[in-house]
């Protein structure tokens, strides 16, 4: 048993702030890769992506929605302007499992008594979901071809459009976990964040738009309008980097993954 | 060592690996762990015995830091588990309820993955070490979730063992196992038991006798007794009971002369006929007994040894109660 004497390979320099961030995010890379892995190791990663290229594709050159074959337009506005109702519905899928399943079947006592710290476990399970999420993206490249072969496209807007869907998937994704760690139920978790999710994204169409302006007042409306992930996703989409834009994923992001790192670490008083 | 030098083996002098003080836990009005205080030493296997509920789970829990405690400490290896829960956790193997471990990984992936975060300098001979000594050779390829409840639990002593460490916390290792199985894990589990300590929960008292060098039996969150399985046995109600049958005279004559000894704590006739007398404390009164009885007047004479499980059932009858 001696060959198994723990030695950790990367020593922390006691006291530096690089160190001290580090020793926060322990066993970050080990749980990253294990995610990951494991949506590979059985068949839901694969008709999880399955399902979001085929909705993602009707949805773009259907009649009633994207009309993408009927514009011949080189851009993927048909695509990416309904990407954030699709990862509405399918990243709370991706995220249902991931703490949900771990509280169900006991493994997150075997998780947070190992060597990792709470926000380690929590970010390699982010990261992970992200990753699997930022491959479901990408294999939607065949259209970049298509749009290629029809004119001279904006590669500007084509790039943002991507980064843009990222980022939305990354504060659904991170909406999508604080509801699993709350649940051990992976349906009830699915179905939480489902909700919270369309709730968020309704905060941008129009019409609550204009209903908030009525009943609230012009400067209400401007918050509000400020808070919509859809209006930033499209600021995006066009092609224009705006830094807000930038600033209101990254700081929901993180918003929503702190939330959930605390209602994770009520399971320990509890 | 056989398995009785284990079991009577004095470890008062070994390092203090696992050191308690006033924990307490309360789950809303209910007070799991009600202030209990203990130290482990190295090559102690404690046995913590108790009804369900008792707190035992609760107690390892916070020993190992998945559980925050409301009050008191705990310390491992020195380091305590509040303030350095990290470290802490490098020095610990712990084993939680049900041995959960990830169902779809395959044995050799779950203990790469554990190896991993354990930041282990040789993964591939730690994960073949642990593999040789738990048996799990043959199903090292096999995914987790299809495995038998024995080899589950084998493998979540594996990942427990992965790095060697001085403090091993099992809750309770052969719950649900057959016989057979139950065998395989306790003689694991005393193989490993002369260089660390370790801590088992459990409801199986012949497990403790067997296992175990040091028993606490808790019950509503309180240490009721720490002793050592012998000990123990020696305070078990009926220890040192002598039965025996009457060849020559009326049984009840001689429960009545045997009554009125003063050593004599009960005396009573056996639906079967023989007769069964207890002597105060449980001591050897084997030839009083035999003085005032006559040695001539009776046969099949047996002394009966104390059994854990009649301890337990007093002792937590009377915290119920």
């Amino acid at each position: 048993m001696s060959a198994g004497q723990s030695t950790p390979r990367a020593s922390v320099a006691a006291g530096s702030s690089s160190g001290a961030l580090a020793l926060r995010f322990v066993g970050m890379r080990a749980v990253l890769r294990r995610e990951f892995r494991g949506y590979f190791s059985s068949p839901l990663g694969y008709i999880f992506i399955v399902i979001f290229l085929i909705a993602g594709g009707y949805l773009m050159v259907s009649r009633d929605f994207g009309r993408f074959l009927e514009m011949r337009e080189a851009n993927l506005d048909a695509l990416f302007s309904y990407v954030p109702w699709i990862l509405v519905v399918l990243v709370p899928a991706v995220a249902m499992r991931l703490w949900a399943e771990e509280r169900r079947s006991g493994t997150v006592e075997l998780l947070l008594t190992l060597p990792i710290t709470l926000e380690g476990s929590y970010l390699g399970k982010f990261l992970a979901g992200w990753a699997f999420l930022a491959v479901s993206v990408l294999l939607t490249w065949p259209a970049v071809f298509q749009v290629a072969r029809l004119g001279d496209p904006d590669w500007g807007a084509i790039f943002l459009s991507y980064v843009a869907s990222l980022l939305a998937a990354a504060v659904l994704l991170a909406i999508g976990l604080l509801f699993s760690a709350l649940s051990k139920n992976q349906v009830v978790a699915f179905i939480l964040a489902v909700a919270a999710s369309v709730g968020f994204l309704l905060i941008g169409v129009p019409q609550t738009q204009e209903f908030v302006g009525k009943w609230f007042g012009g400067y209400v409306e401007r918050v509000v309008s400020s808070l919509s992930l859809l209006d930033h996703f499209e600021t995006l989409t066009r092609g224009l980097l705006q830094l807000n834009s930038l600033l209101f994923f990254v700081l929901f992001t993180v918003g929503w993954l702190i939330c959930g790192m605390l209602v994770l670490s009520r399971t320990k008083t509890n | 060592m056989t398995e009785t030098d284990h079991r009577d083996a004095g470890r008062a002098d070994g390092e203090v690996l696992i050191a308690v003080h006033n924990l307490t836990k309360h789950y809303g009005p209910i007070r799991a762990v009600d202030g209990i205080s203990f130290e482990v030493r190295r090559g102690d296997v404690l046995g913590f015995l108790g009804p369900n509920g008792a707190g035992k789970t609760t107690a390892m829990k916070m020993i190992t830091g998945f559980l925050e405690p409301d009050a008191g400490t705990v310390s491992v290896a020195g380091l305590d588990v509040a303030q350095d829960r990290l470290a802490v956790s490098r020095r610990i193997g712990y084993l939680p309820e049900n041995a959960p471990a990830y169902g779809e990984m395959t044995v050799e992936a779950f203990l790469g993955f554990i190896a991993e975060v354990r930041q282990l300098e040789a993964p591939e001979a730690a994960i073949d070490a642990v593999i040789e000594v738990t048996h799990l050779r043959r199903v090292r390829g096999q995914t987790i979730e299809t495995l038998s409840k024995g080899f589950k639990r084998r493998v979540g002593l594996a990942q427990a063992l992965i790095h060697d460490p001085d403090v091993l916390i099992l809750d309770e290792p052969t719950d649900g196992l057959d016989p057979n199985q139950k065998a395989v894990v306790q003689d694991l589990i005393l193989s490993l038991s002369s260089d660390r300590c370790i801590v088992l929960s459990t409801h199986i008292l012949d497990e403790a006798e067997r296992v175990c060098n040091r028993a606490v039996i808790l019950s509503e969150g309180r240490i009721l007794v720490d002793s050592t399985p012998a000990d123990l046995v020696t305070q078990a109600p009926g220890h040192n009971a002598v039965r025996f049958r009457v060849t020559d005279g009326d049984p009840a004559e001689v429960v009545a002369a045997l009554s009125a000894a003063a050593w004599c704590a009960a005396a009573r006739v056996l639906p079967n006929g023989e007769v069964e007398v207890e002597p105060y404390n449980g001591e050897n009164r084997l030839n009083d007994m035999l003085e005032t009885v006559g040695e001539r007047r009776i046969a099949d004479v047996r002394v009966r040894e104390g059994r854990l499980d009649e301890l337990f059932r007093e002792v937590t009858r009377g915290v119920a109660a």
